[in-house]
């Protein structure tokens, strides 16, 4: 008896520092969100209790926290859309012409190694309008007529109520999609080559054409990892925030994602808001994650497609 | 002959769709390369347009002595090195124990580790900082007990799938032998994940390096600034020397670089099975 229960100290031993360290790292400060979202002050040397107040500011009172969404939103769309059809596109054509797929890969992925401030630094040199690096470039190739002032915040070019769509924001959406298409690019490929090449044989001998073999076996069995890319996309994109900050500083609030947000309020000492910002942003992305994953697989249900 | 044909058509649009991607990528970072080797007055020219003529490491000398990013370059290298170093003991300990050891309620902290993986915490790091402000570890410990914890789960999923997968016989033999469990776990277990082990390692370097935001809430004194936080300080104190800035962004680019253009196969491995776990 006591030498099984020792045996089990010492086993239990083995996963101890990383108990240990996940508790306080992870655990306590998860359930103090909880605690410092119903506080207000600075959580450290004052702190007060406000019951729900904190929520109710950022659902219904803070002017600025779904505009932020919005932005964040926008950011997001346009790396779903853009970001992903053009990685999907590279991902098919890489897997076509695989001869020369490895020195591609290398290069899609290098942008996603190098820090996002690195990209937001270099990007903001090159994208502001002095010198207007870029649109020299632009220049020379004789796209003259699309030169823009690309971190512009106070040209607005759509607006409803608080919301506010800028040059800065496009480009932000831009550029994020640039720094983040290697990433989903990787990961489409890697599924694309799990798809085994005799289901494409067997489809050529029975005469089927290229679109139709993309129509009924690449796309079907890649679905799952499109699901996957776009709910690590929506996670990703939406608490983004480095690079936003170095390449437009928030640009007037006008790119002011909400972990920016989140951010700011913690230096300016509203940790209980900033918290309570959190937990509505978390549960707002839990709730897409789990809504996308039962969409899919009722997809793959209707395509008879085995869940994998 | 029709077919031949429509196959180089099709190849030529590929290869030209990829390579205008693959520029698009390139471009400014060579540009950024470029211009870095440039003195001031060359740059207002051409705006580091045309290749540098006769380079110049003046640039690197400033930054690296008077812009401080000498000293936040080792700061990143300390923080990097302990954290990674700290993560590969903690998580292949208790993959190993995960993997091989029996203890009570295994199954629920196993899932619990997990979960934090899928779960996402926008504002994870405000209770992360003030829990460390109450601890007095606004310093190097705290920053690096706090960036172990972010790297532990994925590092341990990872490290017991591989144990899962390896035959115990060898385990077995080094028991007999008389090891025990902690010699088996260094003698035995760690040599025979090796390849997982260059996963963790490389993906955690990468990604304390290139950490930002709780490094920038906890170190405001310019001694203890890693090089993310230190780039966006010197970029303000630096905001009109375009080439000063080019080679101190270079500098923080270019082991990175180097690191990726050697190690990729790790890093992309680590990337898909980062993937997979959600």
């Amino acid at each position: 008896m006591n030498a099984c229960l020792k045996e089990k100290g010492v086993n239990f031993s083995f996963i101890f520092p990383a108990l240990l360290i996940f508790s306080v790292f992870y655990i306590y400060p998860f359930i103090y969100t909880f605690i410092l979202s119903f506080q207000r002050g600075d959580g450290i040397y004052i702190s007060e209790f406000v019951g729900l107040a904190n929520f109710k500011e950022v659902l219904f009172y803070d002017k600025d926290w779904w505009p932020s969404m919005f932005y964040g939103g926008f950011i997001t769309f346009f790396a779903l859309t853009f970001q992903n059809v053009v990685a999907l596109l590279l991902a098919l054509a890489v897997d076509k012409a695989i001869k020369t797929g490895k020195i591609y890969r290398v290069i899609f992925f290098v942008l996603c190694v190098l820090s996002e401030i690195i990209i937001g630094l270099l990007m903001r040199q090159i994208l502001i309008s002095n010198p207007g690096i870029f649109n020299q470039w632009l220049d020379k190739l004789g796209l003259g007529f699309f030169l823009h002032n690309w971190l512009d915040a106070k040209k607005i070019l759509f607006q409803v109520g608080n919301v506010k769509i800028t040059h800065a924001l496009v480009t932000t959406a831009l550029v994020h999609s640039w720094k983040g298409f290697g990433w989903a690019f990787v990961i489409l490929l890697a599924g694309l080559q799990a798809i085994p090449e005799q289901l494409y044989e067997s489809a050529r001998i029975d005469g089927a054409r290229s679109y139709q073999s993309f129509l009924n076996i690449t796309l079907p069995l890649l679905t799952p990892v499109i699901v996957l890319v776009f709910i690590l996309t929506i996670l990703g994109t939406m608490q983004a925030f480095a690079m936003i900050l170095a390449l437009t500083r928030g640009a007037g609030g006008l790119t002011e994602v909400p972990v920016m947000r989140i951010y700011n309020h913690l230096r300016g000492s509203q940790v209980g808001l900033a918290c309570a910002e959190g937990i509505v942003l978390g549960v707002i992305l839990i709730a897409i994650s789990f809504t996308m994953l039962r969409i899919s697989k009722w997809v793959r249900s209707r395509w008879g497609v085995l869940p994998s | 002959m029709y077919y031949q044909v429509k196959k180089v058509i099709v190849l030529i649009l590929l290869h030209t769709f990829l390579l205008s991607v693959a520029l698009s990528c390139i471009t400014p970072l060579l540009w950024m390369l470029n211009a870095s080797f440039k003195t001031d007055t060359e740059f207002r020219e051409d705006l580091g347009l045309k290749i540098a003529s006769s380079p110049t490491l003046e640039n690197y000398k400033t930054a690296l002595t008077e812009g401080n990013l000498g000293f936040y370059f080792l700061n990143s290298v300390f923080y990097t090195f302990i954290t990674v170093l700290s993560i590969v003991m903690v998580s292949s300990l208790a993959a190993y124990g995960f993997s091989r050891l029996q203890f009570p309620c295994k199954n629920v902290i196993f899932f619990m580790f997990l979960a934090a993986m899928m779960i996402p915490l926008p504002a994870g790091f405000v209770p992360v900082y003030i829990l460390l402000n109450k601890l007095h570890l606004v310093n190097r410990t705290g920053y690096v007990l706090a960036m172990t914890n972010i790297g532990l789960s994925f590092s341990i999923y990872l490290l017991k799938t591989f144990f899962d997968q390896l035959p115990r016989d060898l385990e077995d033999a080094a028991r007999i032998d008389g090891c025990n469990k902690l010699r088996i776990w260094w003698n035995v277990g760690l040599p025979l994940v090796a390849p997982a082990l260059a996963v963790v390692i490389i993906f955690n370097s990468l990604n304390v390096w290139n950490e930002f935001v709780l490094a920038s809430l906890m170190f405001t004194e310019d001694n203890l600034m890693p090089l993310q936080v230190g780039l966006m300080e010197f970029y303000n104190r630096n905001i009109i020397q375009h080439t000063l800035l080019m080679a101190s962004l270079t500098i923080a680019a270019v082991p990175i670089i180097l690191l990726y253009l050697v190690m990729q196969r790790q890093i992309i491995k680590g990337i898909t099975a980062g993937a997979m776990v959600g």
